[in-house]
Protein backbone atom coordinates (compact mmCIF):
# COMPACT_ATOMS: atom_id res chain seq x y z
CA UNK A 1 0.00 0.00 0.00
CA UNK A 2 1.32 3.65 -1.16
CA UNK A 3 0.38 7.00 -0.58
CA UNK A 4 -0.10 8.45 -4.43
CA UNK A 5 -0.50 11.89 -3.54
CA UNK A 6 -0.33 14.06 -0.53
CA UNK A 7 -0.21 17.35 0.38
CA UNK A 8 2.16 18.64 3.45
CA UNK A 9 0.54 22.01 4.94
CA UNK A 10 3.32 24.32 6.01
CA UNK A 11 2.50 27.45 7.74
CA UNK A 12 2.52 30.85 5.62
CA UNK A 13 6.34 32.06 7.06
CA UNK A 14 6.36 36.14 7.40
CA UNK A 15 9.95 37.44 7.00
CA UNK A 16 10.32 40.92 8.73
CA UNK A 17 13.29 42.70 9.50
CA UNK A 18 12.40 44.82 12.70
CA UNK A 19 14.80 47.36 13.03
CA UNK A 20 16.21 49.47 10.25
CA UNK A 21 17.80 53.66 10.26
CA UNK A 22 17.47 55.55 7.32
CA UNK A 23 19.64 58.67 6.41
CA UNK A 24 17.69 60.18 9.18
CA UNK A 25 20.10 58.88 11.92
CA UNK A 26 23.42 60.49 11.92
CA UNK A 27 25.26 56.98 11.95
CA UNK A 28 22.83 55.68 8.94
CA UNK A 29 24.38 55.47 5.77
CA UNK A 30 24.23 58.36 3.42
CA UNK A 31 22.57 55.22 0.56
CA UNK A 32 19.98 55.01 3.39
CA UNK A 33 17.35 56.45 1.53
CA UNK A 34 13.48 55.33 1.34
CA UNK A 35 13.92 54.18 -2.70
CA UNK A 36 17.24 52.39 -1.71
CA UNK A 37 15.77 51.00 1.72
CA UNK A 38 12.27 49.65 -0.25
CA UNK A 39 14.31 47.87 -3.25
CA UNK A 40 16.92 45.46 -1.14
CA UNK A 41 13.95 44.57 1.26
CA UNK A 42 12.05 43.78 -1.93
CA UNK A 43 14.58 41.49 -3.45
CA UNK A 44 15.44 39.73 0.02
CA UNK A 45 11.99 38.83 -0.07
CA UNK A 46 10.83 40.52 3.25
CA UNK A 47 7.60 41.16 4.12
CA UNK A 48 7.51 43.53 6.44
CA UNK A 49 10.40 46.37 7.66
CA UNK A 50 10.21 48.26 10.54
CA UNK A 51 11.26 52.30 10.12
CA UNK A 52 13.38 53.58 13.59
CA UNK A 53 15.53 55.78 13.06
CA UNK A 54 17.31 57.42 16.72
CA UNK A 55 14.21 59.19 18.44
CA UNK A 56 12.81 60.48 15.67
CA UNK A 57 9.81 59.31 12.94
CA UNK A 58 10.10 61.76 10.26
CA UNK A 59 10.98 59.36 7.53
CA UNK A 60 9.04 57.23 8.17
CA UNK A 61 5.55 57.90 6.39
CA UNK A 62 7.80 58.33 3.09
CA UNK A 63 9.59 54.65 3.06
CA UNK A 64 5.45 53.22 4.07
CA UNK A 65 4.22 55.32 0.52
CA UNK A 66 6.95 53.77 -1.33
CA UNK A 67 6.90 50.30 0.63
CA UNK A 68 3.11 49.93 0.26
CA UNK A 69 3.34 50.05 -4.00
CA UNK A 70 5.90 46.83 -3.58
CA UNK A 71 3.22 45.05 -1.39
CA UNK A 72 6.06 45.39 1.96
CA UNK A 73 4.34 46.06 5.24
CA UNK A 74 5.92 49.47 7.25
CA UNK A 75 6.08 48.70 10.82
CA UNK A 76 5.91 52.47 12.32
CA UNK A 77 8.40 53.53 14.88
CA UNK A 78 11.65 54.82 16.66
CA UNK A 79 14.70 53.56 18.47
CA UNK A 80 14.50 55.52 21.77
CA UNK A 81 17.36 56.31 24.10
CA UNK A 82 16.19 56.71 27.65
CA UNK A 83 18.08 59.08 29.85
CA UNK A 84 19.54 55.30 31.11
CA UNK A 85 20.95 55.15 27.62
CA UNK A 86 18.78 51.99 26.65
CA UNK A 87 17.93 51.90 23.48
CA UNK A 88 14.68 50.84 22.92
CA UNK A 89 12.40 50.02 20.07
CA UNK A 90 8.62 51.50 19.88
CA UNK A 91 5.88 51.00 17.21
CA UNK A 92 2.74 53.36 16.70
CA UNK A 93 -0.63 51.24 15.45
CA UNK A 94 -1.37 54.00 12.69
CA UNK A 95 -0.18 57.49 11.16
CA UNK A 96 -2.34 59.15 13.77
CA UNK A 97 -0.60 57.52 17.04
CA UNK A 98 3.27 57.92 14.68
CA UNK A 99 2.60 61.85 14.90
CA UNK A 100 1.94 61.94 18.50
CA UNK A 101 4.13 59.96 19.50
CA UNK A 102 7.16 62.21 17.41
CA UNK A 103 5.52 65.43 19.21
CA UNK A 104 5.80 63.47 22.80
CA UNK A 105 9.92 62.77 21.39
CA UNK A 106 10.03 66.09 20.52
CA UNK A 107 9.11 67.18 24.05
CA UNK A 108 11.60 65.16 25.48
CA UNK A 109 14.80 66.44 24.09
CA UNK A 110 18.10 67.88 25.65
CA UNK A 111 19.31 70.07 23.00
CA UNK A 112 22.87 69.81 21.45
CA UNK A 113 23.62 70.59 18.39
CA UNK A 114 24.53 68.25 15.43
CA UNK A 115 28.04 68.65 13.92
CA UNK A 116 27.78 67.51 10.42
CA UNK A 117 31.47 66.67 9.82
CA UNK A 118 31.79 64.47 13.59
CA UNK A 119 28.19 62.34 13.64
CA UNK A 120 26.92 62.32 10.07
CA UNK A 121 23.69 63.81 8.72
CA UNK A 122 20.27 64.05 9.97
CA UNK A 123 18.34 64.21 6.72
CA UNK A 124 14.57 64.15 6.12
CA UNK A 125 13.36 62.97 2.28
CA UNK A 126 11.01 63.21 0.44
CA UNK A 127 9.69 59.83 -2.21
CA UNK A 128 12.14 61.07 -5.13
CA UNK A 129 14.85 61.32 -1.71
CA UNK A 130 15.72 65.12 -2.56
CA UNK A 131 16.07 66.75 1.06
CA UNK A 132 13.30 68.35 3.01
CA UNK A 133 14.84 68.99 6.11
CA UNK A 134 17.93 68.22 8.29
CA UNK A 135 17.22 68.03 11.80
CA UNK A 136 18.98 70.39 13.59
CA UNK A 137 20.00 68.59 17.69
CA UNK A 138 21.92 65.54 17.79
CA UNK A 139 19.38 62.47 17.64
CA UNK A 140 21.27 59.75 19.29
CA UNK A 141 21.42 61.61 22.38
CA UNK A 142 19.06 61.16 25.11
CA UNK A 143 15.98 61.55 25.95
CA UNK A 144 14.89 63.55 29.45
CA UNK A 145 12.57 60.12 29.78
CA UNK A 146 13.45 56.98 31.66
CA UNK A 147 12.71 53.71 30.22
CA UNK A 148 10.00 52.83 33.01
CA UNK A 149 8.24 56.42 31.88
CA UNK A 150 8.82 55.32 28.14
CA UNK A 151 7.33 51.92 28.30
CA UNK A 152 4.42 53.02 29.54
CA UNK A 153 3.69 55.88 27.07
CA UNK A 154 3.96 53.64 24.60
CA UNK A 155 1.39 51.20 26.57
CA UNK A 156 -1.11 54.12 27.24
CA UNK A 157 -0.77 54.61 22.75
CA UNK A 158 -1.39 51.18 21.95
CA UNK A 159 2.51 50.27 20.75
CA UNK A 160 4.60 47.90 20.88
CA UNK A 161 7.83 48.24 22.99
CA UNK A 162 11.06 46.05 22.63
CA UNK A 163 14.17 46.75 24.15
CA UNK A 164 16.95 46.42 21.53
CA UNK A 165 19.48 44.79 21.24
CA UNK A 166 19.62 43.54 24.83
CA UNK A 167 23.25 41.79 24.34
CA UNK A 168 25.41 44.81 23.28
CA UNK A 169 28.33 45.94 25.26
CA UNK A 170 26.69 49.50 25.38
CA UNK A 171 23.49 51.43 25.25
CA UNK A 172 21.60 48.15 26.00
CA UNK A 173 19.64 46.65 28.73
CA UNK A 174 22.53 44.44 29.90
CA UNK A 175 24.92 46.90 29.81
CA UNK A 176 23.15 50.27 31.58
CA UNK A 177 21.03 48.49 33.31
CA UNK A 178 22.57 44.80 34.40
CA UNK A 179 19.76 42.57 33.97
CA UNK A 180 15.74 43.41 33.10
CA UNK A 181 14.04 45.39 36.08
CA UNK A 182 11.39 43.53 37.78
CA UNK A 183 8.69 46.19 37.00
CA UNK A 184 9.33 47.18 33.46
CA UNK A 185 6.82 45.46 30.99
CA UNK A 186 7.77 44.85 27.45
CA UNK A 187 6.32 43.10 24.62
CA UNK A 188 9.18 41.40 23.62
CA UNK A 189 13.34 41.84 23.62
CA UNK A 190 15.50 41.98 21.07
CA UNK A 191 18.80 40.39 19.77
CA UNK A 192 21.84 41.78 17.85
CA UNK A 193 22.98 39.85 15.07
CA UNK A 194 26.27 38.63 16.91
CA UNK A 195 24.62 37.48 20.31
CA UNK A 196 25.01 34.01 19.68
CA UNK A 197 28.72 34.52 18.52
CA UNK A 198 29.37 36.53 21.45
CA UNK A 199 27.87 33.96 23.84
CA UNK A 200 25.76 36.72 25.27
CA UNK A 201 23.17 34.22 27.48
CA UNK A 202 26.62 32.66 29.20
CA UNK A 203 27.69 35.54 30.30
CA UNK A 204 24.36 37.02 31.08
CA UNK A 205 22.05 33.78 31.98
CA UNK A 206 19.55 36.17 34.15
CA UNK A 207 18.45 37.07 30.28
CA UNK A 208 16.85 33.65 30.30
CA UNK A 209 13.59 32.52 29.71
CA UNK A 210 12.27 36.00 27.62
CA UNK A 211 10.67 36.37 24.23
CA UNK A 212 13.22 37.44 21.69
CA UNK A 213 13.18 38.86 18.49
CA UNK A 214 16.45 39.16 16.38
CA UNK A 215 16.91 41.84 13.53
CA UNK A 216 19.52 43.69 11.30
CA UNK A 217 19.85 47.00 12.92
CA UNK A 218 20.54 48.08 9.40
CA UNK A 219 22.71 51.60 9.13
CA UNK A 220 24.13 50.43 5.85
CA UNK A 221 22.34 49.02 2.56
CA UNK A 222 24.03 45.64 2.66
CA UNK A 223 22.92 44.80 6.35
CA UNK A 224 19.17 45.18 5.45
CA UNK A 225 18.12 41.59 6.42
CA UNK A 226 21.31 40.26 7.44
CA UNK A 227 18.88 38.05 10.15
CA UNK A 228 15.44 38.17 10.26
CA UNK A 229 11.98 36.85 12.28
CA UNK A 230 10.07 34.33 10.77
CA UNK A 231 6.45 34.72 11.78
CA UNK A 232 3.46 32.89 11.00
CA UNK A 233 0.94 34.99 10.37
CA UNK A 234 -2.15 35.22 8.21
CA UNK A 235 -3.15 38.86 7.58
CA UNK A 236 -0.56 41.57 7.99
CA UNK A 237 -1.31 44.53 10.19
CA UNK A 238 -0.33 45.69 13.40
CA UNK A 239 -1.96 44.14 15.29
CA UNK A 240 -1.08 40.37 14.01
CA UNK A 241 2.62 41.57 14.17
CA UNK A 242 2.08 42.90 17.79
CA UNK A 243 0.96 39.40 18.96
CA UNK A 244 3.89 37.84 16.34
CA UNK A 245 6.40 39.61 18.66
CA UNK A 246 4.80 39.18 21.95
CA UNK A 247 4.87 35.06 20.76
CA UNK A 248 8.42 35.61 19.27
CA UNK A 249 10.58 32.46 20.17
CA UNK A 250 12.23 31.86 23.93
CA UNK A 251 15.56 31.76 24.36
CA UNK B 1 37.09 57.02 57.65
CA UNK B 2 33.64 56.44 58.60
CA UNK B 3 30.51 57.10 56.35
CA UNK B 4 29.42 59.51 58.18
CA UNK B 5 32.65 61.75 58.79
CA UNK B 6 32.62 61.15 54.63
CA UNK B 7 29.24 62.58 54.29
CA UNK B 8 30.16 65.69 56.38
CA UNK B 9 33.24 66.45 54.66
CA UNK B 10 31.87 66.36 51.38
CA UNK B 11 28.77 67.92 52.17
CA UNK B 12 26.79 65.54 51.12
CA UNK B 13 22.94 65.41 51.19
CA UNK B 14 21.26 61.94 52.46
CA UNK B 15 18.06 61.22 50.65
CA UNK B 16 18.40 57.68 52.55
CA UNK B 17 20.38 57.34 56.16
CA UNK B 18 22.22 54.16 57.03
CA UNK B 19 25.33 52.35 57.34
CA UNK B 20 27.16 55.72 58.68
CA UNK B 21 29.86 53.93 61.10
CA UNK B 22 30.69 51.56 58.55
CA UNK B 23 34.31 52.09 57.67
CA UNK B 24 35.12 53.03 53.80
CA UNK B 25 38.42 52.09 52.43
CA UNK B 26 37.57 52.22 48.33
CA UNK B 27 34.97 53.36 46.33
CA UNK B 28 34.11 52.30 42.60
CA UNK B 29 33.17 55.08 39.95
CA UNK B 30 30.88 53.42 36.71
CA UNK B 31 27.77 54.08 35.63
CA UNK B 32 27.49 50.83 33.32
CA UNK B 33 25.54 48.48 35.89
CA UNK B 34 27.05 45.80 34.00
CA UNK B 35 30.68 46.96 35.08
CA UNK B 36 29.55 47.47 38.57
CA UNK B 37 27.70 43.70 38.81
CA UNK B 38 31.51 42.52 37.91
CA UNK B 39 34.15 44.82 38.89
CA UNK B 40 32.93 45.99 41.89
CA UNK B 41 33.88 44.68 45.59
CA UNK B 42 31.63 44.90 48.80
CA UNK B 43 32.06 47.53 51.02
CA UNK B 44 32.91 50.22 48.40
CA UNK B 45 30.78 53.81 47.96
CA UNK B 46 29.42 53.28 44.30
CA UNK B 47 29.87 56.44 42.96
CA UNK B 48 27.20 56.83 39.72
CA UNK B 49 24.96 59.29 37.70
CA UNK B 50 22.12 56.49 36.95
CA UNK B 51 18.81 56.69 39.09
CA UNK B 52 16.96 53.53 38.11
CA UNK B 53 15.75 51.31 40.87
CA UNK B 54 18.44 48.55 39.22
CA UNK B 55 21.15 50.45 40.98
CA UNK B 56 19.83 49.87 44.34
CA UNK B 57 19.43 45.77 43.64
CA UNK B 58 22.66 45.79 42.55
CA UNK B 59 24.16 47.77 45.50
CA UNK B 60 22.63 45.36 47.64
CA UNK B 61 23.90 42.45 45.20
CA UNK B 62 27.19 43.72 45.58
CA UNK B 63 26.99 44.47 49.08
CA UNK B 64 28.16 47.81 48.77
CA UNK B 65 26.82 50.32 51.90
CA UNK B 66 26.26 53.57 49.94
CA UNK B 67 25.54 55.20 46.41
CA UNK B 68 26.67 58.58 45.89
CA UNK B 69 24.52 60.04 42.73
CA UNK B 70 26.75 63.29 41.30
CA UNK B 71 25.78 66.58 39.27
CA UNK B 72 22.67 66.87 41.26
CA UNK B 73 20.84 63.70 39.90
CA UNK B 74 17.23 62.60 41.36
CA UNK B 75 17.22 59.10 42.31
CA UNK B 76 13.74 57.39 41.11
CA UNK B 77 11.61 57.02 43.82
CA UNK B 78 11.17 53.39 43.48
CA UNK B 79 15.32 53.38 44.22
CA UNK B 80 14.95 55.04 47.34
CA UNK B 81 12.67 52.70 48.38
CA UNK B 82 14.37 49.63 47.32
CA UNK B 83 17.41 51.07 49.13
CA UNK B 84 15.87 51.86 52.25
CA UNK B 85 14.20 48.45 52.11
CA UNK B 86 17.82 46.98 51.74
CA UNK B 87 19.55 49.29 53.93
CA UNK B 88 21.87 50.93 51.56
CA UNK B 89 22.76 54.33 51.84
CA UNK B 90 21.91 57.02 49.42
CA UNK B 91 23.74 60.39 49.14
CA UNK B 92 23.79 63.21 46.19
CA UNK B 93 26.30 65.58 45.45
CA UNK B 94 26.24 68.83 43.62
CA UNK B 95 29.72 68.02 42.13
CA UNK B 96 30.33 66.50 38.82
CA UNK B 97 32.00 62.96 38.73
CA UNK B 98 35.88 63.69 38.65
CA UNK B 99 35.79 66.03 41.66
CA UNK B 100 33.61 63.61 43.72
CA UNK B 101 36.25 61.06 43.06
CA UNK B 102 38.99 63.36 43.18
CA UNK B 103 38.02 64.60 47.10
CA UNK B 104 37.02 61.52 48.12
CA UNK B 105 39.73 59.74 47.50
CA UNK B 106 42.08 62.50 48.76
CA UNK B 107 39.84 61.55 52.48
CA UNK B 108 40.06 57.66 51.97
CA UNK B 109 43.70 57.11 50.73
CA UNK B 110 44.72 60.32 52.96
CA UNK B 111 47.19 61.55 50.31
CA UNK B 112 47.51 64.82 49.06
Amino acid sequence: MFVENYIILLPVKIKADLHIHTVLSPCGNLAMGPLAIVERAKELGLDIIAITDHNSTLNVEVVSKIAEKEGIFVLKGAEVTTKEEVHCLCYMPDSKKLKEFQEFLESKVIFFPNSVDKFGYQLVVDEEENILDEVPYLLINALDLSINELQKKVDDMGGIFVPAHVDRKDTSLSSQLGFVPEDLKFDALELSPYAFRNNFFERFPWFKGYNYITDSDAHFIEDIGKVHNNFEIDQIDFINIKKAIQQAPKY
Amino acid sequence: MKLSEIIDKLGLNKIVDFNGDIEITDAYASDLLSDVMGNAKSGQIWITMQTHKNVAAIASLKDMPAILIIGNGNPDKEMIEHARNEEICVLVSPEPSFHVCGKLYHLITGEN
